[in-house]
């Protein structure tokens, strides 16, 4: 085991600055109201720095910045973005530790996850935009002996980016990467919960891009996020969250008639055949592992596999292991590399999560294992946690139904195939679900018939930058990652040319 | 009886914010990271539309005019057997729901509605 110190403790890998002010136009700046906000650890539950509280005024300035950076940013050869892409990702690389810690202070998470997933994901992003960029190329259609319609891509400007305080440098990155690979000047505005790591990341960075390129704008949503998502001087707004902000980015963008991207989570099943339980093997300890990913990230995850869907030949069984799988699982200081589960990102998210513990049981669902807050000693003891909760009940209680956004499985038994796809499909969202099967017909099957975006066939929260990431129905609109989300982030340009001499003969 | 109330920490907020921004809305969210909180919203700012209900129309004490409160259809077709209280807790907010920057949430608290209230309940319109 290793402890890593907290920032601002002797050894500590990462030290936050005790402010941080805007970043627009290359340079730090001042909020224009003169005004600060606190930042809690949600590890303590104390204060670790101060964050501008940007406004209006901000906003624009930002929006100028990234306006004077778009046209030559754009007109960069696709080579020297992606090398630029790259050497973001060589800086983060050698760094990795210091942004790990950064992110696990400020999030909660546990920093075995930091080191081993959000951040490697982000290096990894920027590479495969990089890679994407270069082999992106446009098309050409030969009408006829004299004329032909050229596609070309362009970058559509300057683009808003509303970051959400799960994955607060990775969610960053999903967004980001695309969006200046493709040529395109960034305005960014990070979650209220988790706006400082992103600044130790762009301090590392700084040197690499162009200024205005990438500006970052902190503050509230009603002060900072509206201005930005409802600019008509922004070509697009990017947004991840819940369903009512996402409709109201939606009516901001009719106004100026621009297209959005919504991720707005899910309720995802993760569905375990009986035949996951006919050998006590590898695939029977992976499935067990697929089945407690509730907790991964504490369930601050949209795709968590937050509804369990069990056959009942093998339920009773399988939920004994599952349980003891769960029991397993060491919840403890986000730094210690054997810490499993860590903090909740922020009070309210922990009020919220015994609200609906609170809803379960008064529903009459069972609960098999947690139920509670986890009451924790020594410096942790104001910090923000959950016991991992596991609940049997009946899918049309509302445990199944809302995203709890936290360490919280609702289980449920099943009784066929068409059961099984009923009661998934019985959501009004559709991001992610898990199917886990020894049959490769029943994989198939069941992975076209569900509706959601993805579908993880016999493994679970795997996020690589190159598989298709987005919702069905309530989910959202349209995708992250894949060499696709270029398309999200640029025009296309038709010149369409005659090579003839001759007219038509019209006029 | 009503399907939605407010508890006395959230009314003083909402007089608060009365004051300081002009008549008020609510829109339950749904989904990720902050869903399933009540976003205020100056009334008027939030459109809704045929795919919404209103679930109440809170008087508060001190403030002129009702307060809606509002769903989506097909969220409240999995909430309507639950009575909502809106409360208040320490927070750090996010969307764009008009308390965050006074350090504080909107959190809904929910109970089982009994038969004789569901059966006393008008339908949401």
């Amino acid at each position: 085991m290793t402890r890593y110190a907290a920032p601002g403790q002797d050894g500590a890998v990462v030290t936050f600055a005790p402010r941080y002010d805007h970043w627009i136009g290359g340079e730090y700046v001042k909020p224009a109201r003169g005004q600060y906000f606190e930042n809690p650890s949600p590890v303590t539950g104390q204060t670790f720095c101060e964050i501008a509280r940007g406004t209006a005024e901000d906003v624009e300035l930002a929006l100028d910045a990234a306006h004077g950076a778009a046209d030559a940013w754009g007109r960069t050869s696709v080579a020297e973005r992606a090398n630029i892409l790259n050497k973001i990702a060589d800086r983060m690389e050698a760094n990795l530790e210091l942004l790990a810690v950064a992110e696990t202070w400020e999030n909660g998470k546990p920093v075995r996850e930091t080191l081993a997933a959000d951040i490697p994901l982000a290096i990894d992003h920027f590479r495969y935009f990089a890679g994407a960029i270069r082999a992106q190329e446009g098309s050409l259609g030969e009408l006829d002996d004299d004329t032909v319609a050229y596609h070309f891509h362009e970058p559509l400007g300057v683009v808003a980016q509303i970051i959400p305080w799960n994955f607060p440098i990775l969610m960053a990155v999903w967004k980001l990467a695309p969006a200046l690979a493709a040529g395109n000047a960034v305005v960014l505005k990070p979650a209220e919960q988790t706006p400082a790591s992103i600044h130790v990341w762009m301090g590392l960075i700084a040197d690499l891009l162009p200024p205005g390129v990438l500006n970052i704008v902190n503050g509230f949503g009603v002060e900072a996020g509206k201005p930005l998502a409802s600019s008509p001087r922004v070509a697009k707004v990017a947004f991840t969250g819940e369903t009512t902000t996402g409709r109201l980015i939606m009516q901001y963008a009719s106004e100026n008639i621009i297209p959005v991207t919504l991720e707005l989570g899910g309720k995802s099943p993760n569905i375990f055949f009986d035949d996951v339980s006919s050998a006590n093997d590898a695939f029977f300890d992976k499935a067990l592992e697929g089945f407690a990913m509730f907790a991964l990230n504490q369930g601050e995850v949209c795709t968590c596999p937050s509804r369990g869907l069990i056959q009942q030949g093998h339920y009773a069984d399988f939920m004994d292991a599952a349980t003891e799988r769960v029991r397993a699982i060491k919840q403890g200081h986000p730094l210690d590399t054997d810490t499993m589960i860590g903090a909740q990102a922020s009070n309210d998210q922990l009020e919220k999560i015994l609200s609906y513990l609170d809803i379960g049981r008064q529903e009459g669902a069972k609960v098999r294992i947690g139920g509670e807050r986890a009451e924790l000693d020594g410096e942790l003891a104001g910090g923000y946690y959950v016991q991992p909760t596991i609940f049997e009940g009946d899918n049309a209680m509302r445990i199944f139904q809302e995203e709890i956004f936290g360490p919280v499985v609702s289980v449920t038994s099943f009784a066929d195939f068409d059961d099984a796809i009923k009661i998934a499909n019985d959501s009004i969202y559709g991001l992610g679900a898990g199917v886990w099967t020894r049959d490769s017909n029943t994989a198939y099957r069941a992975g076209r018939a569900i509706q959601a975006g993805r579908v993880w066939t016999n493994c679970y929260h795997a996020y690589p930058a190159h598989a298709a990431f987005g919702g069905y129905k309530q989910s959202g609109i349209g995708r992250e990652n894949h060499k696709m989300m270029l398309d999200h982030y640029q025009q296309t340009k038709n010149l369409l040319v005659s090579y003839s001499p001759n007219k038509l003969g019209f006029f | 009886m009503q399907r939605v109330d407010v508890t006395p920490a959230a009314a003083e907020l909402l007089r608060s914010l009365r004051g300081t921004h002009g008549p008020l809305m609510f829109h339950q969210s749904g989904g990720c990271c902050d869903g399933s909180s009540p976003m205020c919203y100056l009334e008027g700012e939030f459109r809704t539309g045929s795919s919404d209900v209103l679930l109440s129309s809170l008087r508060i004490e001190g403030v002129d005019e009702p307060v809606s409160f509002w769903m989506s259809r097909s969220q409240f077709a999995l909430w309507s057997h639950t009575h909502l209280t809106v409360d208040v807790v320490p927070g750090r907010g996010s969307g764009f729901s008009l308390e965050a920057p006074e350090g504080v949430r909107f959190l809904i608290r929910s109970r089982l509605l009994t038969p004789e209230e569901l059966a006393s309940l008008p339908p949401a319109e």
